[in-house]
């Protein structure tokens, strides 16, 4: 029997050639190596992200994230909820704190579930893989599986915004969040400071509102390099795209020459536990993390 | 101008506080806000907003409903919660942006064209069809809202982007074929619609 389990929700983003497939091939590695049971919520829904408010609005957008809540308790009861994405986290960390002060809005929400044959009770808690990492196992559990420590790797942590404000990781400050630096050093990688560590993407925006957007993206990009560092880590999906894959975009408009690789902090910890290249899908980065690789086929 | 927003100009006259208080997401947090600006001051996109949240809530109390609601400054919202976590009186800020921006639309009233509300409005739908994101059909529709001919551009314009993401197998052509998606859609659609009567009926926003 795995030493944890949850019931998993990976979120759209996650799904097989998406934008962060490679997110999900290394959290799989991961919780392999940690002993991590991720049961995914079967026929789990999209969250609504965080422009879904435009046309979806208030109920509509609760009533997405209670399906998923609903369907964990019907299949998978007693189990904590777990999303990999931020904003999936957010969202049904929102609507479960929306339902849970509101009893109207809870019996709207299950009016409008009861069309699909299910009903929210309000039991599971959802939680951020990076809250099961570091409140269930803590950094000490997470260093026993390293093999090979990523001496010499120089990271700049990039939290962003949403697995950071508003409800953050317990214990953390909203303005300089350490989790993630305090995971880099566990598997023995250098943590950069730098001062662009929870600086905003434009999330969205980056679709909507490109100039305004890779103007943000150009000010962290700009301050990893500025700080010494080889790669940026981050635990957000949108985030992770965005800094990534629009660097040649800002190139072109801000005249730099941006090329720094950005990865998640589970094909860190999965290199670090000794995983291929392939388990840890270095493969699906866009700019390569050469040094990550290096590091990944050594014996 | 949409019928729901004559009927709410009839009920609420000039005290549209109230209109916010009872209608909009969040809106009875707004009268709390003390001016101090932080909440502008935090924001990612500060200097882009035309009226930023501070003004925005004296605005309401001021009773400029057309200046608020057909603004495009809360589309600006990034969603990145800096000012909620910094407002000294702890206001949702964040929530009560999105729901200014909701109720806007919704009425008709928020400035057609502007590219957040469109890219949302493509993006509620586009998961709606399926329950899951459809991310290959969203870049598309996005490049190809001005047409076809503005479509290719676009899509010319970002093409270094898309092979990248081809090349990582981060982005698969098939999905404009056989998408990813749930199985009861049938559910979704019934449990959505059922959604959107009751907000509708709580919110008086019946189209």
């Amino acid at each position: 029997m795995a030493k944890k389990e949850y019931a998993f929700y990976p979120g759209c983003s996650s799904q097989t050639k998406a934008s962060s497939s490679n997110y999900l091939v290394s959290v799989n590695s991961m919780c392999k190596t940690l002993d991590i049971k991720l049961t995914q919520i079967p026929d789990w829904n999209c969250c609504g992200a965080s422009i879904g408010y435009a046309e979806g609005g208030e109920l509509p957008r609760h009533v997405l994230n209670a399906r998923n809540f609903a369907l964990a308790e019907q299949h998978l009861s007693g189990q904590d909820v777990v999303a990999t994405c931020a904003a999936c986290w957010l969202g049904a960390r929102e609507t479960k704190e929306r339902l849970g002060a509101s009893a109207q809005l809870l019996a709207d929400t299950n009016e409008a579930l009861k069309e699909a044959g299910l009903s929210y009770k309000g039991e599971a808690e959802i939680r951020h893989m990076v809250e099961v990492l570091i409140e269930d196992l803590g950094y000490e559990e997470l260093a026993k599986p390293v093999v090979k420590p990523l001496a010499g790797l120089k990271i700049a942590g990039y939290v962003g915004c949403q697995t950071n404000r508003p409800f953050g990781i317990a214990g953390e400050s909203f303005e300089n969040p350490k989790y993630l630096d305090k995971l880099i050093e566990t598997v023995g990688a250098e943590a950069v400071p730098y001062d662009q560590k929870v600086t905003c993407c434009g999330g969205a925006l980056a679709f909507s509102e490109p100039e305004k957007s890779q103007k943000q993206i150009r000010d962290i990009v700009e301050s990893a390099y500025d700080h010494g560092a080889d790669m940026i880590v981050t635990p957000c999906p949108l985030c992770q795209a965005n800094v990534e894959i629009y660097q040649g975009e800002v190139n072109k408009r801000f005249g730099t020459k941006f090329n720094i690789p950005v990865a998640y902090y589970s094909q860190l910890l999965t290199v670090a536990y000794g995983g291929s290249a392939k388990d840890a899908a270095l493969d699906g980065q866009v700019i390569r993390p050469t040094k990550l690789e290096e590091l990944a086929s050594k014996k | 101008m949409s019928e729901a927003n004559t009927q709410a100009v009839e009920k609420y006259r000039n005290n549209f506080l109230k209109e916010v208080e009872e209608r909009v997401e969040e809106g009875e947090w707004v009268k709390m806000c003390m001016q101090c600006g932080v909440c502008s001051g935090s924001c990612p996109f500060g200097p882009h907003w035309a009226h930023p949240p501070q003004e925005i809530f004296m605005m309401i109390r001021a009773g400029k409903r057309d200046e608020v609601l057909t603004s495009d400054s809360m589309w600006m919202c990034t969603s990145c919660y800096n000012c909620i976590v910094r407002c000294p009186r702890k206001l949702p800020i964040t929530h009560i942006m999105h729901g200014l921006a909701n109720y806007a639309h919704r009425l008709g009233l928020a400035p057609k064209g502007q590219p957040t509300r469109e890219f949302g409005k493509m993006f509620w739908n586009n998961l709606v069809a399926t329950g899951r994101v459809n991310e290959l059909k969203l870049s598309l529709s996005l490049y190809f809202k001005d047409g076809f001919s503005q479509g290719i551009k676009n899509a010319m314009a970002m093409k270094d982007v898309g092979l990248g993401m081809l090349k990582a197998k981060r982005l698969n052509p098939f999905e404009l074929f056989s998408p990813h998606g749930c199985k009861d859609r049938k559910g979704i659609h019934a449990m959505l619609k059922k959604a959107r009567e009751i907000e509708d009926r709580r919110k008086h926003l019946t189209s």
